[in-house]
């Protein structure tokens, strides 16, 4: 199942009718406490519906005077009365209700994934069929979308570099414009000389992967020569995570050159077929 | 409306500015939405982003322009072009704090 597919708690700060406000400071701490610990917080100054996926739940947190204001929705509801407890005994209190309703842990997935700027994008597919990873897919409108985000590896900005339009972005990456600051000529100029990272690395990113992998196993079968056959993977391996600044760990978990083979053609073949359904269109 | 995101599983935006940001959020009175991280909620289609993106004046603190509206477009919900988005990687915090709630209250 994705991780993504797993309930929330989501908590509300209700201070309308039946609730004595919070002063700011208090009304601070508490928002940190609880975002610190992965939990989304909604201000509400009167009762009314909220718009909650159904697998998730709320929490709504106030200090009451009265009887509990009437939510209407169609996420469960847990009421916390915060009066004489502190910032971090609330977000115990949510995080409490988050063991007890097997909501997701915060942290467990580093939200790291392609976001596309369809200003800029041309829908060529290059990163559809470069992507091993399955995040790409097509719309019915034939229109290129990142679908499975948490199948992006962590770090990995790779496919923003092949992107001939600077259209991909990584919104936590270090660096500009693929962390979606503004694309200048010189980012659109370094995309046409690109380092056509293809060209830099003398061919076909994959069959470059694919043909030193091969050797190195071939070396290793022949000479069972451990570190030999390591050090072949990492050289030629290293090239390419400093062009693309792919980290080491994602290049570690590549699939094994036969299966490269298979899933590069795959995607390819993919993308070929988006095109040409959205040219038909 | 405003939105706040506190880029909790990252460490891309300034504590200062996140700080100076929820303190004055806090203090303003005003009704908001805080989410511990905007690209989590893109990822998961949170229809709550819809209802945020119809909500009219919306304000956003969080990072690049770009990325966020390219956010909410993942999510299937297009922010409109009055929205204003806030970068809080690029933007000195005090500047953020006073901008991003000047008006509501
Ligand atoms: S490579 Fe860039 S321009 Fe081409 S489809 Fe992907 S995002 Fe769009
Ligand atoms: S939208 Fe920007 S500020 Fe928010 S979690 Fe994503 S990268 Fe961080």
């Amino acid at each position: 199942m994705s991780k993504l597919a797993t309930p929330q708690v989501r908590t509300v700060l209700y201070e309308g009718p039946g609730s004595a406000p919070l002063d700011g400071e208090e009304r601070a701490r508490l928002l940190a406490a609880l975002l610190d610990k992965g939990f989304a917080v909604t201000s509400l100054r009167e009762a009314r519906e909220l718009t909650v996926r159904t697998l998730d739940v709320l929490m709504i947190a106030g200090r009451f005077t009265g009887p509990a204001p009437a939510f209407h929705g169609t996420a469960p509801v847990h009421f916390c009365e915060i009066g004489g407890r502190d910032a971090a005994a609330v977000a115990d209190a949510a995080e409490a209700l988050r063991t007890e309703v097997g909501a997701a842990r915060a942290g467990a997935w580093k939200p790291w994934f392609p976001v596309i700027d369809y200003r800029r994008c041309t829908n060529c597919m290059q990163c559809l069929s470069f992507c091993l990873f399955d995040v790409y897919g097509v719309s019915a409108a034939g229109k290129i979308e990142v679908r499975s985000q948490d199948n992006c590896k962590t770090e990995c900005p790779a496919c923003s570099r092949v992107c001939p339009e600077v259209a991909i972005m990584f919104p936590k990456y270090r660096h500009g414009p693929i962390n979606g600051d503004q694309v200048s000529q010189d980012d659109i100029r370094r995309e046409v000389m690109k380092v056509d990272i293809s060209a830099l690395l003398g061919g076909d990113v994959y069959g470059l992967l694919r043909d030193r992998t091969a050797k190195a196993k071939s070396r290793f079968s022949k000479e069972r020569d451990d570190d030999r056959a390591l050090k072949e993977r990492q050289n030629c391996l290293a090239k390419l995570q400093k062009e693309m600044d792919i980290p080491m760990e994602v290049i570690a978990s590549l699939p094994s050159p036969d299966e490269i083979r298979v899933k590069a053609e795959q995607a390819a073949q993919r993308a070929r077929d988006a095109r040409a359904a959205s040219e038909a269109l | 409306m405003i939105l706040y995101c506190h880029c909790a599983f990252a460490k891309v935006v300034p504590p200062e500015a996140k700080q100076a940001v929820l303190a004055q959020l806090a203090a303003s009175g005003a009704e908001f939405e805080a989410v511990p991280d905007l690209c989590e909620m893109s990822a998961r289609r949170d229809p709550r982003l819809g209802e945020l993106a119809a909500s009219g004046e919306l304000r956003i603190a969080a990072c690049y322009p770009r990325a966020v509206r390219g956010l909410f477009e993942a999510a299937g919900h297009r922010l409109a072009d009055s929205a204003q988005i806030f970068n809080m990687r690029a933007t000195a915090p005090e500047q953020l704090a006073a901008e991003l709630t000047a008006g509501s209250a």
